[in-house]
């Protein structure tokens, strides 16, 4: 095979990449944003850009090993407020309390909370829009509960903790550095891992998995106990970004976070979609709200184009599919 | 024969809902003072007129086995303009009509989207849910327009002859009793449970399926813009904000009257039965002085159980029979 052809091979293989829409409609905001501004692009500003969008990378990345194989966790807005709250208490009860263990206790305490929708999906077998609908619900009543109208500052955290959102490795933010560390994990293994990809399988066709012999309890069970734990991960990174944390944190998220999946090219009725679509999918929304504050555009418009982009999103992934449809149909009429 | 019509109507969930609710509101109306009272039955219901006429058309839509998530922020929106066709000097009689109609417009929207394109409408209304809200804000910004006459704020709370049934309730009711009779009464209904249990075999046997959804998509949306009215006229406030989130509790109330996420099974009956339960329950631990922040526990728990227990039921009953059998 000849370079030019491998060459063209890949253009052709980049053109159908369902990334490959984001990449281009990201790139033409920054550019016109750019254009506008030339301030846009500034190390201070695209530091920010990073930090706002690491928390919904995250957050993107745990929904998408969930929605890929058929099921939805709308309770992660509710998780990442009960964990930040949770982390914001322990550091100010224990000033003393290591990073390490801050960290660790809110992913484990996510997880927990991830078990909980695992098992009521998995074990009851009982639709996870209605389960997790009902957790988002119990984990914030729990949250509001818990925090009694309490705000916690960032004057009762220790600074140690406070650094892991505002410090910089080579003008990156830590944060975005764990955000691509997260993404690249999960990615891979999805990618490379047995239970990974039967998790595309059972989305596919849950039947047909379980027919296969795939243990369709466990992985689900499995995917919302890691959709749980990197939800805890995003309340610990959203403590040590803000600093203020009361019961209301994270209140609606959930909905942001399905829409950078939806937008990233992620099936809502599972089979398909990377958690690199999802994260561009969170980056690209990220990136509209300070685009159109720098545009000065009334910032009401966020949410309504917000919307817009994810009926796109969904529009062109049906065209795309039609169109591979028409291809294999026509390709098999040749061959017949 | 008689045991079996009385083990059967047992162990339906309508009934155990309706079981469930009489019981809440006796235990409530001997524990809670002033539960049992007039003022406070009015205002209970006040409370869940807008979800329960959200509801009417969601349960048909969920039947059918889609889903509208975007009822809440048409709401949002059609209050939002409400707020601004009065404020340009329209008569309100003209801009009720004007925003039901809108709110139509908004489910044709939906309904072109998820029949035409045979999108997900799970994806379409997170789509339009986001979008309609932008707008609303888009329309009226963070401002709130109330100066609506007082004869229309006051007639959305007045009485039934100053009792305590307000007329908003008997609104309801009627428009329940149509939606009723259209579901279990009419071929049209019958053939919306076909399409839930089998979208293709109903297609097959000559059921327009697209033609359906879509009708069931615009009453969606001409029915959220109703409860948007409401809204505006109940708390006298037109308010780009308003009822944000409200989705969640309508789907929520849907679902625990025993409507089938995947569609299919469910009535109407069960799904009033649901929106009054959770809003008794609410009130009353309301009124017991429970924090606020205990009742979202309490809403998860009744909406898991409703989904949980009937499932856990019928499996232990199934293994049940099957070791019968082989004993």
């Amino acid at each position: 095979m000849s370079a030019r052809e491998n060459g063209s091979r890949f253009v052709h293989k980049l053109w159908l990449a369902r990334e490959f829409g984001i990449v281009v409609a990201l790139g033409l905001l920054v550019l016109v944003t750019t254009v506008d501004s030339p301030n846009f692009l500034s190390p201070q500003s695209l530091r920010d850009l990073m930090l706002g969008a690491a928390i919904l990378v995250v957050l993107a990345v745990g929904q998408t090993v969930v929605i890929i194989s058929r099921n939805i966790d709308l309770s992660v807005g509710a998780v990442l407020g009960l964990v930040a709250f949770a982390t914001g208490k322990l550091l100010s009860s224990a000033p003393g309390t290591p990073t390490v263990v801050a960290v660790l206790v809110g992913v484990g305490l996510g997880a927990v909370c991830g078990v909980v929708n695992g098992v009521l999906v998995a074990a009851a077998r009982v639709p996870a829009l209605v389960i997790t609908l009902g957790t988002l619900y119990a984990f914030r009543g729990i949250d509001h509960s818990w925090a009694r109208g309490e705000q916690i500052n960032a004057s009762d955290m220790p600074r140690s903790f406070l650094g892991l959102g505002t410090w910089t490795v080579l003008g990156v933010p830590v944060l975005a550095l764990i955000a691509l560390a997260v993404m690249l994990a999960v990615g891979f293994y999805l990618r490379n891992y047995r239970s990974g990809r039967e998790l595309y399988a059972i989305g596919s066709e849950p039947a047909a998995a379980r027919l296969s012999g795939i243990p369709v309890g466990r992985r689900v069970f499995t995917s919302f106990v890691v959709c749980g734990a990197l939800a805890g991960l995003a309340g610990v990174l959203y403590a040590a970004r803000f600093g203020t944390i009361d019961a209301t944190v994270g209140t609606g998220i959930e909905l942001q976070v399905v829409a950078a999946a939806v937008v990233g090219g992620v099936a809502i009725f599972g089979g398909s979609g990377s958690v690199y679509g999802a994260a561009l999918g969170a980056l690209l929304l990220t990136t509209i709200g300070s685009s159109l504050a720098v545009l000065r555009i009334n910032p009401f418009w966020q949410q309504a184009v917000v919307g817009g982009l994810i009926l796109a999103a969904i529009g062109l992934d049906r065209l795309l599919a039609v169109r591979a449809a028409n291809r294999l149909r026509g390709r098999s009429s040749h061959g017949a | 024969m008689a045991r079996d019509v009385v083990r059967s109507t047992l162990a339906r969930w309508d009934t155990v809902l309706l079981v469930v609710l009489a019981a809440v509101v006796v235990v409530a109306g001997v524990l809670v003072e002033g539960f049992a009272s007039g003022r406070n039955f009015q205002f209970l219901l006040l409370d869940v007129v807008a979800i329960a006429l959200i509801a009417l058309p969601l349960t048909l839509i969920v039947i059918t086995g889609e889903i509208d998530l975007s009822v809440a922020s048409t709401l949002g929106l059609c209050s939002a303009v409400m707020g601004q066709l009065w404020v340009a000097g329209l008569s309100l009689e003209l801009v009720v009509v004007l925003v039901v109609g809108l709110g139509a417009v908004l489910g044709a929207v939906n309904a072109v989207f998820v029949t035409r394109f045979a999108l997900p409408s799970l994806a379409v209304t997170i789509g339009t849910l986001a979008a309609y809200r932008g707008l609303a804000f888009v329309v009226l910004g963070d401002q709130a327009v109330a100066d609506f006459p007082f004869s229309w704020t006051t007639a959305a709370s007045s009485t039934v002859g100053g009792g305590s049934v307000p007329w908003a309730a008997v609104v309801t009711l009627v428009l329940a009793v149509v939606f009723g009779v259209v579901l279990h009464a009419t071929p049209f209904g019958r053939s919306l449970y076909a399409m839930g249990n089998n979208a293709e075999a109903a297609t097959f046997s000559g059921i327009r399926v697209a033609r359906a959804k879509f009708w069931l998509f615009v009453v969606s949306g001409a029915v959220s813009g109703l409860a948007g009215v409401y809204w505006t006229l109940r708390f006298a406030s037109a308010r780009a904000d308003n009822a944000a989130g409200l989705e969640l509790a309508v789907v929520a109330a849907v679902l625990l009257g025993g409507v089938s996420i995947f569609g299919g099974r469910g009535t109407l009956l069960g799904v009033l039965a649901g929106v009054l339960l959770l809003g008794a329950v609410r009130n009353a631990l309301q009124l017991a002085d429970v924090a606020a922040d205990t009742l979202n526990v309490v809403t998860g728990g009744l909406l898991i159980a409703s989904v949980v227990v009937p499932n856990v039921v019928g499996m232990a009953r199934t293994r049940w029979r099957r070791r019968q059998r082989t004993a």
